[in-house]
């Protein structure tokens, strides 16, 4: 199915806002400051496995910029663009995956989590504690705990909320070749 | 959503300029004051942002809650800077004049001290002006702005649409999660971490399904009027600039142009006094 530019506007619209309360209304505290436990990032997977990477990217980048700006604590750039990365490369690996064809079974979870769990590390691990020295000059091994602790919690968000939504979505599609007809 | 962004209508020179300006004014002053670590800029900088505070005659009432918690925040993150790295000052400013050993490697010096100053300094620079665009710019105001400052107006129309269905997508969750407790869903702390989850994804599937429909309408409704059909689209909140707007954007302007120069003068992004 091939998406009509007007529909990934919207999806991106939606699926902003949809980040925006999840991540506002619906986080759950960590252990370490600064940092909690953000089911966002399940609904951000599965957003653009289903509407591509421009989407993917526009979602994080919106969402995480109207969090961060409703609590007014100034925008943090460098986790800003980490979000949108992440949308990013998760809609590079959803081309592998036909979720609109109703097929998430064994194989495309693993493709699913495998992708997320390179993603997450990438952006949280990588590129946003680098950020964070470039940008803030804060020092190395406080960002890269951070990092370390976001990243891992997650993964395990992703991995548990992300994958039940692909599941959940894919069980309402009919699948493709399902229809036989009559002889 | 007038509630979650904080917008404060009540009439001042700051809520006259165009939120084109005030946007274009909050990036360049973020940058400037991201870019530098000089203390004396830092300094202006946030001398400066409390005269504009007291400007736009939004009252500390207003904005406490947010104070109050970017202080937590800003508080955290110092200690966490302090335990794990005490000695980042002196590696930045290349000296080290102790004060107070608490044993190991967490001695106090100056240049500590001096680091910490500055990164408080950098809070206190710009959440003044965050808070500012926060109270003082109309959301629906706020994606015609960015359409003005060159961004294409497909992708601020998807910021108007997110602003739009955030009060809407609220209401949602709330319902839905409502009705899941109602039939023995648990989401506290007395549940266990990965059963909190699962219910989460309980309240989720629902409110994201009926999301993917509200797509599939809101999209075949903007296609049937042409939406993305001409090059250009005007704005219903869009105003133009006036000599103010135009001020304005040029002192924020010489305010990042100031925060570069020094940092050329400085030979770096620190002013150290140490030397």
């Amino acid at each position: 199915m091939k998406n009509s530019p007007v529909k990934t506007i919207v999806s991106i619209g939606i699926g902003a806002a949809l980040f925006f309360v999840l991540g506002r209304f619906v986080a759950i505290p960590s252990p370490v400051p600064n940092t909690s436990i953000c089911i966002q990032y399940g609904l951000l997977a599965f957003m653009a496995v289903l509407f591509g990477p421009l989407a993917g990217a526009l979602i994080g980048l919106i969402g995480h910029f109207l969090i961060d700006l409703s609590w007014g604590y100034g925008i943090w750039w460098s986790w800003v663009i980490c979000s949108g990365i992440f949308g990013l490369l998760m809609g590079f690996a959803g081309k592998k995956i036909r979720l609109e064809d109703g097929t998430f079974g064994g194989k495309e979870i693993a493709i699913f989590n495998i992708a997320q769990v390179i993603a997450h590390l990438i952006c949280w691990v990588v590129v946003a504690p680098i950020l964070d020295i470039v940008m803030y000059a804060e020092p190395a091994n406080k960002v890269f705990l951070q990092g370390l602790v976001g990243g891992v919690s997650n993964i395990v968000t992703t991995a548990i909320v992300g994958t039940l939504l692909c599941i959940a979505y894919a069980a309402s599609k009919p699948k493709k070749g399902s229809l036989k007809e009559e002889k | 959503m007038r509630n979650i962004f904080n917008y404060v209508d009540r009439p001042s020179p700051i809520h006259r300029l165009t939120g084109a300006t005030k946007l274009v004014c909050l990036l360049l002053w973020s940058f400037a004051a991201m870019s530098t670590y000089d203390t004396r800029l830092l300094v202006f900088l946030t001398l400066l942002s409390l005269v504009l505070f007291a400007l736009s005659r939004i009252r500390f009432s207003d904005v406490s809650f947010l104070v109050s918690f970017m202080a937590a925040f800003m508080v955290l993150n110092n200690v966490l800077i302090f335990v794990f790295s005490p000695q980042h000052g002196v590696t930045l400013y290349g000296s080290s004049h102790p004060l107070l050993s608490l044993g190991g490697q967490y001695v106090i010096t100056r240049e500590q001290l001096f680091y910490h100053l500055n990164l408080v300094l950098k809070y206190f620079a710009t959440i003044p002006i965050v808070l500012l665009f926060v109270c003082t710019t109309n959301p629906s105001e706020f994606a015609a702005s960015l359409n003005r400052i060159g961004i294409k107006y497909t992708v601020a129309y998807s910021v108007a649409l997110a602003l739009r269905y955030i009060p809407d997508i609220q209401k949602n969750y709330h319902e839905i999660s409502q009705a899941q407790q109602a039939r023995g869903i648990e989401m506290s702390r007395k549940q266990n971490l990965v059963k909190r989850l699962k219910s989460a994804a309980a309240i989720l599937i629902p409110l994201i399904l009926s999301s993917m429909d509200r797509i599939e309408v809101v999209s075949n409704a903007m296609e049937l009027r042409g939406f993305g059909k001409g090059k250009k689209r005007t704005w219903y909140m869009g105003r133009p600039f006036r000599p103010a707007d135009i001020l304005a954007m040029v002192f924020c302007a010489l305010l990042l142009a100031a925060a570069i120069a020094l940092n050329v003068l400085n030979g770096g992004r620190f002013w150290n006094p140490f030397r």
